[in-house]
């Protein structure tokens, strides 16, 4: 009897273990193959790409990369920032004087969604910017900006540099590419 | 001598202790200010005799996030200013740096009248009184309850959780107001705000401040 017992809950169990794992397995294959996916993609005049992520995308694609030599420089901007405006061009120039080597530059704009095709494409049109610009949706910002840095007040320009050993988070605006390659070099083996 | 010296690096120790004061934290009894209003007038939250509490909003002319936030503002201003809590705008950032040229005391009182503010619009003149809330952006938004003890710090962060109107979820300051009426505490107490850097020639008066 007791035995008996036994084995109908071990198999009410596992039927229910089971069918508890299909759901969630099901959930996360569902998930993933949204989850890094953009969710729009605009194209400038120059013909270059600008993505849109939502955060689950952006962190799956940009924050949580580890190829070991590669060192990512992740700059947090908008085109009504005035600060982020100034110093995107020091980016540009580093990104310029490091295109042989092992570090990946992205600037991510934190534009309105309303404003991406009367201000940010009309911005990297006029500037010919082709450097890698994303877009990532602000939706439920107070769920994410700390998985980015706790230390993040808010603000921008704010930029992350990290590689598969080290990480910093600055939330500043820099004065010149010298400054910003100081950083950067600190993060570089 | 020796004493003159004692006394100059107590002072000196004063002196930076006083620089480092760290931002209100939930809890804490806020300090009272004297700030002068687009009508000329000097205004303090004491002056709101009947008020059970203030939405305090460091916003600005200029920056695109407050821009944003305006007509939000504006209804939460009147949903619950006859419930007890008014909004008091207050304007943090320096006009005569280059990037908050748009937000001087003459372009308050314009941009208040364009948009019918029926709300305070402060300017911190000094930039004295957002170091003391530990506001690094605008718009950053703080809730002070009126209590036997005084006014008490009771939600500090952003306004809701999205600047996309349309996409947002969660009105912080709204739910943080209706749990205060119904005698509890606002949950979450705490956001991140998001937003324009506010525009202060002394960084010290900017750092990140614990909490």
């Amino acid at each position: 009897m007791r035995l008996s017992a036994f084995l109908y809950l071990t198999v009410l169990l596992t039927i229910f273990y089971s069918c508890n794992n299909k759901v969630t397995e099901h959930r996360q294959s569902s998930n993933s193959v949204s989850a890094s996916e953009p969710q729009k993609i605009l194209k400038t005049k120059m013909g270059t790409e600008v993505l849109v992520y939502s955060f689950d995308a952006f962190e799956k694609n940009l924050l949580q990369r580890k190829e070991p030599s590669v060192t990512y420089v992740i700059n947090f901007w908008a085109t009504w920032c005035g600060p982020c405006v100034a110093e995107l061009p020091y980016f540009f120039k580093l990104e310029e004087q490091y295109s042989g080597k092992d570090v990946r530059f992205v600037y991510v704009s934190l534009d309105f969604l309303k404003n991406l095709e009367t201000k940010l494409l009309p911005f990297l049109e006029k500037r010919n910017i082709r450097n890698k610009v994303v877009v990532l949706d602000q939706k439920d910002v107070n769920s994410w900006m700390s998985k980015i840095d706790k230390k993040w007040s808010g603000a921008i320009p704010a930029t992350l540099i990290y590689n598969s050993k080290r990480r910093v988070f600055l939330e500043q605006n820099f004065e010149s590419s010298e400054e910003l390659e100081k950083a950067l070099n600190e993060i570089i083996d | 001598m020796k004493n003159t010296y004692f006394l100059l690096i107590a002072l000196v120790i004063a002196i930076s202790g006083m620089s480092a004061q760290s931002a209100y934290e939930i809890g804490d009894l806020v300090e009272d200010f004297k700030l002068k209003n687009i009508d000329g007038k000097m205004m303090s939250m004491t002056d709101a005799k009947n008020a059970k509490g203030f939405v305090l909003i460091f916003t600005c002319n200029h920056c695109p996030f407050s821009i944003a936030y305006e007509d939000r503002i504006i209804a939460l201003d009147k949903a619950y200013k006859k419930k007890g809590y008014q909004v008091i705008a207050i304007n943090p950032n320096d006009p005569s740096i280059e990037a908050a040229k748009d937000d001087s005391y003459e372009l308050m009182q314009q941009r208040a009248k364009d948009k019918k503010f029926k709300f305070p619009y402060l300017f911190d003149e000094g930039q004295l009184v957002f170091p003391k809330f530990g506001a690094t952006k605008t718009p950053d938004c703080f809730i002070v309850q009126k209590s036997a003890a005084g006014l008490k710090l009771v939600y500090k962060g952003a306004f809701d959780d999205n600047k996309e109107e349309k996409e947002v979820k969660q009105k912080y300051i709204a739910n943080a107001i209706d749990a205060l009426l119904a005698g509890k505490s606002p949950e979450p107490a705490v956001t991140k705000a998001f937003g324009c850097g506010i525009k202060c020639n002394d960084k010290t008066k900017l750092q990140t401040k614990k909490g």
